[in-house]
């Protein structure tokens, strides 16, 4: 009986259809890393400006985004929308919004964070050489921040891999809903499949976040200086 | 002077760390009451050797004896053996989480077992005589440098041991707080313990001990009363190391 | 009814998170005090827990376990679940605040002849804690966010399309609106007592 539940895995295209979803999932998590990045950098170097009014609003936006649980907000964009709006996103474009702007107001915490704990005097030897506010930023503090974000930024990418399984509840076709599949079709030859099939996505998930989060722990070590 | 017990006795002492050896055949005997001071350049020794006295670091062969035990068969409790032996460290190392007095009493009621009351009247007792008093309810995040030292002392002596060892207790202090420490070991020599020391203070090692033995590279290489020791020293080793000391 | 669902979610949050701090607290000291075989399976499961996606341990242990003869109720899978996910991430939180103690102070405590699980009990895990709280709160939070997961997986039995999901979701502003409110509701609060106690704790620690 084992037997048979085993091989499903290696019938038909089985595999190339839970790698296509586990495709889907990672390449969501990517575009959501890179338009984080770049916008919370912007974001990050925004609340460290002295304007109350921009310190108040950046700061309701991060709190909000981190107190919700992703889900929430999955439902928010996807059903949310599409009946107050009547926009009718697709599911992974809302995949897409909803991780970006978590993304962006982790990023950004993580910049402010970084920012500010470089020594004021970098500023100010900067403004002494005759550099302007714009060539500071992009000569001296940016190279420094990097160091300390990048750790830091590559745990959020694991984080948001991870999190985006939950796409598959606002029905996007990712490798969970693959597998799903896979089991639904061959219920009758294949009883036990379904705790083959999760738990090759369990290792597929596995195998996808590891060698990033030692990876992370290795440059931080070698970082910190 | 033969009638005086010896208290403790290091024999052919020898310790390694990895491949290098930093102990070589250490001997020598305490007796009771004396006073000992090592002294020698810094990183030759001095502070592991009290930390294999008191059972913290392991040696690699020799027999240390305290009170005609031997304790380092592998087969003595070092729980017991450390009541006897006091030790104060350089970083004085306060429970943080615990006010003066519980810090000091917690040896006394939860290894000796005595009572609460028994042991906090001794140990205000105690404190009252360092010039803590005071200080009892405070935590050690409130206390000065100083404080925290004759703090740590009490907190060695509540056990009653018979013997203490000191490793460079003032080295981390604050000049003006360095005095009132070695005031309260002078009078701890005064009233008779027999006491380890490991210091730089040459000045109060001059005057505190009765014998002065120096350690250099892992061996002891002159042994003296501190009188010949700082005026007539026998060995080039120990002109050269005084000399840092002096500034003609 | 949203009321109800809200207090079974809690409970088991409650559940999930009391089993995931004794779990985590066990699986640090085993870390800590380097016990063989036991740290590597310690290890193994900390990276296997943390690499995976809650919503998929739930599957596979309300989906593939079955399988093999093993059959949990949702409830008791949601709980092991969150235990699973959880004891990692507290167990990192205590180990960091294990580590904190510095030697010397476990040599102190030696050194007035303390045995060394007197020296556990009234030196190093007093300290250790008030370092982890930090770190503790932040994952209790967590793992409440991560329980907005049993909600939606209750509601939509999971052999369903995509498609019965929007239909059972047709009156979905009020309800979205709830579960706004109430995830707000309950988080704000502790998310703010947990920055409290660590100011506090912070203070009688370190006096500022």
């Amino acid at each position: 009986m084992q037997n048979l539940g085993i091989s499903i895995l290696f019938k038909g295209r089985n595999i190339l259809r839970l790698l296509g979803g586990l495709w889907i999932t990672v390449k969501i998590s990517l575009l959501s890393v890179a338009v984080s990045i770049v916008l919370g950098i912007l974001l990050g170097i925004l609340m460290t400006r002295k304007n109350p009014v921009t310190k108040v609003l950046t700061r309701i936006y991060l709190e909000f985004i981190r107190i919700m649980p992703q889900l929430v907000l999955l439902f928010l964009v996807y059903f949310g929308l599409s009946k107050t709006f009547n926009i009718n996103l697709p599911g992974q474009a809302s995949a897409v919004i909803v991780f970006s702007l978590w993304g962006t107001a982790e990023m950004g915490d993580l910049v402010r964070g970084a920012l500010i704990s470089i020594p004021k005097h970098q500023y100010d030897s900067g403004a002494a050489l005759g550099l302007t506010r714009f060539q500071i930023y992009f000569y001296i503090i940016i190279p420094q921040t990097l160091r300390r974000l990048i750790p830091l930024s590559i745990n959020l990418a694991t984080r948001m891999v991870k999190t985006t399984s939950l796409i598959v509840l606002i029905g996007v076709v990712e490798v969970l809903k693959v597998g799903q599949q896979i089991i639904e079709a061959n219920r009758f030859q294949a009883p036990t499949a379904a705790l083959w099939i999760y738990g090759t996505v369990f290792f597929l998930y596995f195998i996808v976040c590891y060698p990033v989060t030692r990876l992370a722990g290795r440059l931080e070590k070698r970082w910190q200086n | 002077m033969n009638d005086t017990e010896v208290l403790l006795e290091i024999r052919n002492l020898e310790k390694d760390y990895g491949d290098t050896r930093v102990l070589k055949n250490i001997t020598f005997a305490v007796k009771k009451g004396e006073v000992i001071v090592l002294v020698g350049p810094s990183g030759c020794g001095k502070s592991t050797l009290l930390r294999c006295i008191n059972g913290l670091e392991p040696i690699r062969s020799g027999e240390i004896r305290l009170d005609g035990r031997t304790i380092t068969d592998g087969k003595t409790e070092w729980t017991e053996i450390r009541q006897k032996i006091g030790m104060v460290f350089q970083s004085y190392d306060l429970f943080p989480n615990m006010t003066v007095l519980q810090n000091v009493i917690l040896g006394p009621t939860k290894v000796q077992g005595r009572s609460r009351n028994e042991a906090s009247a001794e140990a205000e007792n105690m404190l009252d005589r360092v010039g803590l008093l005071d200080k009892a309810s405070a935590y050690p995040r409130q206390l000065s440098g100083g404080q925290k030292q004759r703090a740590a002392i009490v907190r060695a002596l509540m056990m009653n041991p018979d013997i203490m060892l000191f490793d460079e207790v003032t080295a981390a202090l604050d000049p003006e707080m360095v005095r009132e420490v070695l005031d309260v070991m002078l009078e701890l020599a005064e009233n008779g313990m027999t006491m380890v020391i490991v210091t730089h203070e040459m000045a109060f090692a001059r005057a505190i001990s009765d014998r002065i033995i120096f350690i250099d590279a892992g061996e002891i290489v002159e042994t003296d009363s501190p009188d010949v020791f700082f005026t007539r020293p026998k060995s080039q080793r120990a002109k050269k190391f005084l000399n840092l000391f002096s500034y003609e | 009814m949203y009321v109800q669902a809200a207090g079974l979610a809690l409970s088991l949050a409650f559940w999930g998170i009391l089993l995931s701090l004794a779990a985590g607290l066990v699986c640090s000291l085993i870390k800590y005090f380097k016990v063989p075989v036991l740290q590597k399976i310690v290890s193994g499961y900390i990276e296997l827990s943390r690499n995976t996606p809650l919503l998929v341990q739930l599957f596979l242990l309300y989906f593939g376990l079955p399988k093999l003869g093993i059959v949990i109720s949702s409830s008791g899978c949601a709980v092991i679940g969150l235990t699973f996910l959880g004891g990692s991430y507290m167990s990192e939180a205590f180990r960091s605040g294990l580590e904190s103690v510095e030697k010397s102070q476990v040599e102190a405590g030696l050194s007035i002849g303390l045995a060394r699980a007197q020296i556990m009990r009234y030196v190093i895990l007093p300290q250790a804690i008030t370092v982890s709280v930090p770190s503790l709160c932040a994952n209790i939070i967590f793992l409440i966010k991560e329980t907005s997961v049993f909600s939606a997986v209750a509601l939509a039995d999971l052999m369903y399309t995509a498609k019965d999901l929007i239909g059972l979701y047709y009156k979905t502003d009020e309800a979205l609106l709830m579960l706004v409110a109430a995830y707000l509701v309950i988080l704000l609060p502790i998310s703010f007592a947990a920055s409290l106690l660590e100011r506090r704790l912070r203070y009688a620690e370190f006096g500022n």
